[in-house]
């Protein structure tokens, strides 16, 4: 077997705020009822984590589940047990109306952290990134310049991003021009 | 700039998270139609001044469908709604009614 590497091996730029490619992220897209009892329970039994509110994302022991829209969620869980999540999810979900898709090597993911950091996505996105709109534990599901992203705020305040893998370069190169050291607008 | 509620996120979200997908509430008229019903159903569509109905997709989103109900004249944004429906529901109808009485859309009437 060969070693499975992430898009840009671990990239970092420091300017404004701190952008970091932050390795394989195990994510398993989970379609259904996300009302139903069966996928309370499954995903509460693979993550540890609660069905989200809309536009939330919820922790749990062994992962996190984040919202992605009425009947979709985002499972984040370790990249090695990815697929044993999945085989989890498909023997718990017997019977129901469900996908359950591991979608890890098809993602890229970054952190942005920093005072700037609400600046930075700011310019990238068309969000409201005020504290008043945008805390931590938000999801939300948008573009960052040309290419979809979804991305979601910490309890330390960073953020973090998952785009496809195909644009992992882009979005790396993206997040460094919008934190040049010499860019700062200082609106958040 | 354009902002519409997505009625499945809550959120306004700007234009650019959006696809438009042209006039709402088609009927399909496929296999089994007539010449000009299908002619219609392809090509025959409103240019309305004032009411309109468009669908609009949360394309960077949630990824649902959802129907706009604007005026062409004003721009004014009188509601959004989810596109799982065949005609526009009862509230917003009410809602352009308050604002446009006695308008007309197709064969839809306040
Ligand atoms: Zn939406």
């Amino acid at each position: 077997m060969s070693d499975p590497v992430s898009a840009l091996k671990g990239a970092r730029h420091a300017g404004l705020v701190e952008v970091r490619e932050t390795g394989l992220g195990g994510m398993i897209t989970l379609r259904g009822d996300l009302d139903s009892d069966a996928i309370k329970s499954a995903v509460k039994s693979v993550t540890g984590a609660d069905v989200p509110a809309l536009r939330k994302i919820a922790l749990g022991d062994a992962g996190a589940a984040a919202w992605m829209s009425p009947d979709e969620l985002l499972l984040l869980v370790d990249y090695a047990e990815a697929d044993a999540v999945v085989a989890k999810l498909d023997e718990a979900l017997v019977g129901t109306h469900y996908m359950a898709t591991n979608v890890s090597d098809a993602r890229a993911c970054f952190s942005v952290s920093g005072e700037a950091a609400r600046e930075v996505m700011g310019k990238l996105a068309p969000v409201d990134f005020s504290a008043a709109k945008f805390g931590a534990g938000d999801f939300r599901r948008s573009r960052l310049a040309q290419v979809a992203a979804a991305f979601w705020m910490d309890d330390a305040g960073a953020f973090h991003i998952v785009c496809f893998r195909s644009v992992g370069q882009y979005m790396f190169d993206l997040l460094k021009v919008a934190s040049h050291p010499q860019s700062a607008v200082g609106v958040y | 700039m354009l902002m519409l509620h997505c009625p499945f996120c809550d959120e306004y979200v700007e234009e650019t998270e959006l696809q438009a997908g042209g006039e709402a509430h088609l009927k399909r008229f496929g296999p089994g139609s007539s010449d000009d019903e299908f002619h219609d159903y392809l090509f025959t569509r409103e240019n309305p001044k004032g009411v309109h109905f468009e669908l609009w997709r949360h394309i960077n989103g949630c990824g649902k469908w959802f129907i706009a109900a604007r005026c062409t004249v004003t721009l004014e944004v009188f509601g959004t709604y989810p596109a799982n429906c065949t005609e526009p529901p009862q509230w917003i109808k009410d809602k352009i009614s308050e604002k446009r009485p006695g308008w007309t859309w197709r064969e839809f009437a306040g």
